[in-house]
């Protein structure tokens, strides 16, 4: 288990981390989100041990960073913003250095390195030196160094960042198939990650956790939720459906769009509105190309939290 | 232990992956050859000894130690590898002493190099080997005193070009503190323990000691103690603007 506790970050009079507690277990993939400057990296970094917290603690497995932070270190693979690594050095090398600082046998290093050049895809690049490496090779070594001693704890801040979409996949396939027994916590600002990934998202604003829920709650908060669109012929009359919809029970308001001929109608509370909808576009046979029930928008419920936060 | 060797194996394998560790091996082989040949007079002095040689090395280091200290931790801030580096298991202090460790032997290596001005005057005369070899230790010490100070200058600026600058100014001071002229300067008004005092401060002073073949433990003692106090200032300079 990890633990953060009243967790704080000064920075002169700057507040980037604003006293913020949480516990993460085995099993849970924490998507920690937030605007740039909210504090995501601050706090991955107090975790990892590279910044110390003006006030508060963190416990990584029982090791408190601040009093045991090589027992605390061991335990942690670390992903920093950027995947910083050692430019001159080629894959093989930088990932044998890291082995034997982290103490690992010949045997295990062996057995470790083939296991992540082999996960990641590095074989072609292994001589070359990094900073001669793509962004998107350079993001996977870094990667390859933090998981190479198989921690049980996992802290990666933006993981799939400077990854093109097929590269995104993979890594979100192998933060999943070790997501059953280790802690891993990730930050990112692309919210379909979150969706895809995680089992748990924190967001934070302004130093200051605003939300901390499954990715399907967060959804649920979503005005979005359980709304209905409906994209019709651009020939029809959109305001005459609209009128009908009004009446229908259940609906609350309605948003037309006309660039794109779309239709939403909102559901009051606890409404279902799918069954009424599309009943009536059969009866009255409207022009529909495409009839859509909405689970909620990550994005809007993020910018809802984050703003209002923000102006509270 | 253990780590301090795998930091400082890895560092050195980085100066030799980059042009600077030929560049700097050569460079200073040359001037040190030059100035020991034409400024030194040492064939001209007629004497077998390496007096000529070693009395360049303080103004030779003046210059070359920055240029390989400055890179020691302003790179490392600079691209931002000091985040991983601190984020291992790894104590500061190993990481300091790792990376200092590592500039010392290059420079080791370097010095071994002129080994060939050794046996030319062993060639020529029957020179006494045991000054010529406390003089090479206090050259390595010496070095190490002006690496552990650019060490820690370099971990308070990013910019390596102004580690650089300010290195040499606080070398010079340490260097110049020991120049005749510059004790000559106080010795009109100052009392006598003063300018002792700041003779004793000096690198030359201590090196020249050293230089003439007196391994004196007080001369070893100094330099250790320059070297431990700077890499000690390291670490806390580091622990505070490891992150800025």
């Amino acid at each position: 288990m990890i633990r953060a506790d009243e967790l704080s970050k000064h920075y002169g009079s700057l507040v980037a981390v604003d006293g913020i507690s949480f516990q993460v277990q085995p099993g849970e993939v924490l998507g920690f989100l937030g605007p740039n400057g909210a504090g995501k990296s601050t706090t991955m970094r107090m975790f990892a041990g590279f910044v110390p917290p003006t006030s508060g603690s963190v416990e990584i497995c029982g090791y408190s960073i601040e009093k045991q932070p090589t027992e605390a270190k061991r335990l942690i693979g670390y992903l920093p913003e950027g995947a910083p690594s050692y430019g001159e050095m080629t894959p093989r090398s930088f990932l044998h250095f890291i082995a034997r600082i982290r103490g690992l046998s010949r045997r295990k290093t062996a057995e470790r390195n083939e296991d992540v050049i082999d996960r990641l895809s590095l074989a072609p690049v292994l001589d070359q030196s990094i900073e001669t490496l793509s962004k998107g090779f350079k993001r996977r070594v870094g990667i390859a160094q933090a998981i190479l001693h198989d921690p049980p704890v996992l802290i990666m801040d933006e993981p799939t960042d400077g990854l093109d979409p097929n590269q995104k996949h993979e890594v979100r396939q192998l933060i999943q198939s070790m997501a059953t027994d280790k802690i891993i916590v990730i930050s990112t600002h692309i919210l379909e990650e979150v969706d895809a990934v995680c089992n748990r998202a924190i967001i934070i604003s302004q130093g200051r956790i605003v939300a901390d829920e499954t990715p399907a709650t967060l959804l649920n908060r979503s005005r979005f939720h359980n709304a209905v669109t409906l994209k019709l012929d651009c020939k029809t009359d959109l305001d005459h459906i609209t009128q009908q919809l009004q009446d229908l029970s259940g609906v609350e308001h309605i948003e037309v769009s006309d660039k794109t001929c779309t239709i939403t109608a909102f559901p009051g509370p606890d409404a279902s509105i799918l069954k009424g909808i599309s009943d009536l576009a059969a009866i009255k046979n409207w022009p529909i190309k495409q009839l859509k029930l909405e689970s909620g928008r990550l994005d809007e419920v993020f910018r809802t939290i984050t703003t209002a936060d923000g102006a509270a | 232990m253990n780590t301090i060797k795998i930091i400082a194996a890895r560092e050195l394998r980085g100066y030799f992956a980059t042009p600077l560790a030929y560049v700097f091996i050569v460079l200073f082989l040359a001037l040190i050859g030059f100035l020991t040949f034409s400024l030194g007079g040492f064939y001209d002095r007629g004497q077998a000894d390496l007096m000529p040689f070693f009395s360049f090395h303080p103004w030779l280091y003046l210059i070359l130690i920055p240029a390989i200290s400055m890179r020691l931790w302003a790179e490392e801030r600079k691209s931002g590898s000091i985040e991983l580096l601190m984020t291992l298991p790894v104590t500061m202090f190993e990481a300091v002493l790792g990376k200092f460790l590592a500039a010392w032997s290059f420079t080791a290596v370097a010095l071994t190099l002129t080994f060939p001005i050794w046996i030319t005057v062993n060639y020529l005369g029957e020179p006494d080997n045991g000054v010529i070899f406390a003089a090479y230790i206090g050259s390595l010490l010496m070095a190490g005193a002006f690496l552990a100070i650019g060490a820690c200058i370099s971990a308070a600026n990013r910019n390596q070009v102004v580690a650089f600058i300010i290195t040499i100014v606080i070398c010079f001071i340490f260097l110049l503190s020991g120049f005749q002229p510059v004790l000559d300067f106080f010795s009109g008004w100052a009392p006598q323990p003063m300018i002792d005092a700041i003779a004793s401060l000096s690198f030359l002073t201590h090196f020249n000691a050293l230089s003439k073949g007196v391994l004196d433990l007080r001369d070893i003692v100094y330099f250790l103690l320059v070297i431990g106090a700077w890499l000690y200032a390291n670490t806390i300079i580091l622990d505070m603007k490891k992150a800025d």
